[in-house]
């Protein structure tokens, strides 16, 4: 893109300025509508499970359902507690919502169609997911309350326990790719398994791998099972339960978009990204860019499918998932790639 | 042109927000200019072009040291003007301290500039060779040149585990834990008794 903005007669250094604001453009507008639509896509698959009809009253089939769900967010009264820190409490879900944006940057959507195009890529979303628990801290202690407390508490051990698994999940894809680039880790999966299936899922030491990733996803975005931060039974509504308003607003779309980007990341990690799924000529007809919106809609169905079928974990059932089996188990499995490769491939 | 302007942002939020996280009075607060201290200090590597250097420390400390940290900060009930009485009398060794991390820098940097530290490449230039990436550059140092080091340091790393484990760990006798095997074992017949009591009477369990 920089080089069709040179084109147009501006010096390099502007149209790289120019085409990058575009790119993070052409990527957070299209997101928003994404989560927009997958709010009512969760909600319409979680009543079909509960054999209800779901929203189905505002547009045809219910489907502008998020949109009068935003604007009526958007008219409600800000109240700010009197209790409450308010700068924190004012920047909590701003710094949740701009995080849940900023891992965007390097998705590869097609091939060479990714913001930043970088070798740390994986590390990247590494580093900017772990920033995503500061917004429900902030919420929680700058709230001022016991629940918003507790939820923090919670929030922040559960994403901690479950990021060191799946750093070793990532070390297993990343040894076998041989980059942390994730253009080049969704290259390195085309015909990876006998020639014809792309997607490291195929792989029999990388499948339970795949399986742990799924699960330490849905404990990473706080999704149920794993909701525990705002198990209502308990806690109301978890740190959310004292804002309003855009504020809350703010931490709903941040939460959606977080679930697509672990979507995405599922998708580009060890279904081959943007190829197809099999190897055949035929199938490359059809842009990759579809073949990657096909595959992140299909784990958001797995998300919502969980979501309605699953009941909650209870919290010390929670850590010792995290920390008694994925974490070695994953251990396990580093040592067991690492020695595969060394066999085949180093020696 | 870019890369000045994001320097001296970089550079002036760095020292704006260390400055902020000495003085705030609130503790909560500190930490938190710490992590955008932080944050901007792996904006400052990338300039350098140190990037895995970059994501690491976000990771490592902002993603993990800074949140225990903060962890611990929310839970404590600290009273931030009896910690400024002692002002005072800690001063002399606050500038001690002080004395001694400027002297480091000092001869850490003629050092450097005198051409006696060898980092990174034997030319002791920091910059990698050109087509290696960052992450194989410093992987290729570190288990081969450095590796004697390199699992020194993760031994005692978990030397120090082991050891705050076996310190805070104790087995009290009157609790009762719950053993996962065993809960998994239950079944409902061994759970579970069908009764059919006659009017009148009880049930003895």
């Amino acid at each position: 893109m920089t080089a069709f903005f040179q084109s147009l007669g501006m010096s390099h250094d502007w149209a790289w300025f120019v085409s990058t604001i575009c790119g993070i453009l052409l990527i957070a507008l299209p997101l928003m509508l994404a989560v927009a639509m997958i709010i009512y896509v969760d909600r319409k698959i979680w009543a079909a499970m509960a054999l209800r009809r779901g929203p189905n009253v505002v547009g045809p089939f219910g489907l502008l359902q998020s949109f009068a769900d935003g604007l009526k967010v958007f008219l409600q009264e800000t109240i700010v507690p009197s209790a409450a820190n308010k700068g924190i409490f004012l920047i909590a879900p701003v710094v949740t919502f701009t995080v849940a944006l900023m891992a965007w940057a390097v998705i590869p959507f097609n091939s060479g169609a990714i913001l930043a195009n970088i070798n740390v890529g994986l590390l990247y979303i590494l580093a900017i997911s772990s920033l995503g628990v500061y917004g429900t801290i902030m919420a929680g202690w700058a709230s001022n309350s016991k629940y918003p407390f507790f939820s923090a508490m919670r929030a922040s051990a559960q994403m901690i326990s479950y990021e060191v698994s799946i750093g070793f999940i990532i070390v297993c894809v990343v040894l076998w790719a041989d980059t942390f680039n994730l253009n080049q880790i969704v290259i390195a999966q085309k015909g990876h398994v006998l020639g014809i299936f792309n997607g490291f899922v195929f792989n029999p030491l990388l499948f339970p791998m795949w399986v742990m990733f799924l699960i330490s996803s849905l404990a990473e975005t706080q999704r149920a099972p794993f909701d525990l931060t705002e198990a209502e039974s308990e806690l109301v509504a978890g740190y959310q339960t004292e804002y309003s308003s855009m504020a809350f607003a703010a931490y709903w779309l941040g939460e959606y978009a977080n679930v697509l980007l672990m979507c995405a990341l599922n998708t580009t990690l060890f279904f081959g990204g943007w190829l197809p799924p099999l190897d055949i000529p035929v199938l490359y007809l059809v842009p990759g860019f579809i073949w990657f919106l096909l595959k992140v809609g299909f784990f958001f169905f797995v998300f919502s499918w969980v979501k309605a079928t699953v009941p909650r974990y209870r919290y010390d059932q929670l850590m010792r998932l995290g920390w008694k089996i994925f974490l070695p188990t994953s251990l396990l499995f580093v040592v067991l790639v690492s020695g595969y490769l060394m066999l085949t491939r180093y020696s | 042109m870019i890369h000045i302007i994001a320097f001296y942002l970089f550079a002036v939020m760095t020292v704006g927000s260390g400055a902020i996280t000495i003085l705030s009075r609130n503790p909560v607060h500190s930490v938190l200019w710490l992590i955008l201290a932080f944050f901007n200090a792996a904006g400052l590597m990338v300039l350098a072009g140190a990037e895995f250097i970059a994501m690491l420390l976000v990771i490592v400390y902002v993603g993990a040291v800074a949140v225990l940290f903060l962890f611990v900060v929310m839970m404590l009930d600290i009273d931030f003007a009896e910690l400024r009485a002692g002002f005072v009398r800690y001063f002399p060794l606050g500038a001690l301290v002080a004395v001694v991390l400027l002297a480091e820098m000092v001869l850490g940097i003629g050092a450097y500039h005198a051409g006696g530290i060898q980092l990174g490449t034997p030319s002791g230039t920091a910059s990698t060779a050109a087509g290696v990436s960052n992450t194989a550059a410093i992987g290729a140092l570190l288990y081969s040149r450095y590796l004697f080091l390199f699992e020194a340091a993760g031994i005692i790393l978990l030397v120090a585990m082991i050891g705050a484990i076996v310190l805070t760990h104790r087995q009290r006798g009157d609790t009762r834990g719950q053993k996962i095997s065993k809960q998994n074992a239950r079944r409902p017949d061994e759970a579970t008794v069908n009764v059919k009591p006659e009017v009148g009477k009880g049930v003895t369990l």
